[in-house]
């Protein structure tokens, strides 16, 4: 089995588990609120990590490289209200002219 | 006490967002391929995980070269959010407990906000009829994605690789709802800055989770 159905596999049921535990399980019943409280900034946390990652991260070490220019346009992009498939053809498109050119 | 929904009001409130979301699921589908994945993984893994940003961190983990265990572990700290989110709803979820999985499933985050009613319930036929329009649309995305990707070149040369964190940083700005968000949100991207240089590809993500750890503050 290939890593990318590896991943599949195990996310799925990871996730299926996940949203189904409150519907199955709890059925009304609430979780403490420290608890909801820490879940909840996970999202935050955790995306903030990926764009970091995505943006600079090399094989243990920092690659700054024309992708910088790709979140800088989709940083302009998201603050003027673009919908996000716009953001996402501005950050690739600005990455490949810059590629282009360079 | 659920309130009276008509028709044109649901179509409404779906039309913009099943758009949104199918043309996300695209981005999902070419950007699982240029991670090296078949055309029928992703449409696999639309169907059984329907979790967007879950679906973009594992794919975008494994074309950075970080293992499985790397990738199904910044996923699920991503889905995590779905064990509250699962038992807000679960008093507006009735009858078996399978059909009451499977509707489990429906709800993804934009499902779940439109389905709000504002006093902390949730309408039942709003969620389920948004969630499965979504998932509709996600997957039909995600298909044409995944079988168009192989007509495009270099994903390079056009500079999909910038479209992961631009992806991520469009997720982000809803999630900063209020300061400890954002205090969770910067810490994260320390703790991952720190641990680039040190670390394998993946590892900084669940390192930076740690980051929800300022939610125990009262």
């Amino acid at each position: 089995v290939s890593p990318g159905w590896t991943v599949v596999l195990l996310v799925g049921v990871a996730t299926i588990a996940m949203k189904g535990a409150g519907p199955v399980l709890f059925g009304g019943r609430e979780l403490p609120s420290r608890l909801t409280n820490v879940m909840t900034l996970l999202a935050p946390a955790v995306l903030t990590a990926l764009i970091v990652t995505a943006a600079l991260g090399g094989d243990r070490r920092f690659e700054f490289d024309a992708r910088l220019v790709g979140v800088a346009v989709a940083g302009v992009a998201l603050w003027r209200k673009a919908p996000i498939l716009i953001v996402l053809v501005a950050a690739a498109g600005a990455t490949a002219l810059v590629r282009a050119v360079a | 006490v659920s309130r009276p929904v008509d028709r044109s009001s649901v179509a409404r409130a779906v039309a913009p967002l099943a758009i949104a979301v199918g043309g996300f699921g695209v981005s999902f589908g070419l950007l699982a391929r240029t991670a090296g994945m078949g055309p029928l993984a992703p449409i696999v893994m639309s169907a059984t995980t329907f979790a967007g940003s879950a679906q973009f961190a594992a794919v975008s983990i494994l074309s950075a070269g970080g293992g499985v265990a790397s990738a199904v572990v910044a996923a699920a700290l991503l889905n995590a959010r779905y064990v509250p989110i699962g038992l807000s709803v679960a008093p507006s979820l009735e009858g078996h407990a399978f059909t009451r999985l499977v509707h489990g499933q429906l709800v993804v985050d934009e499902s779940w906000a439109v389905a709000s009613t504002g006093d902390g319930r949730y309408d039942r036929r709003l969620l389920l009829t948004t969630g499965l329009v979504l998932y509709v649309a996600w997957i039909a995305g995600t298909t044409i994605g995944a079988v168009g990707a192989r007509f495009l070149g270099d994903p390079k040369k056009l500079g999909l690789d910038a479209a992961f964190p631009a992806l991520f940083l469009a997720l982000v700005v809803p999630q900063l709802r209020n300061r400890r968000a954002v205090a969770a949100a910067a810490l994260g991207g320390v703790i991952a800055i720190a641990l680039i240089p040190v670390s394998p590809p993946g590892v900084p993500i669940i390192g930076a989770s740690a980051a929800c750890l300022i939610g125990l503050k009262k």
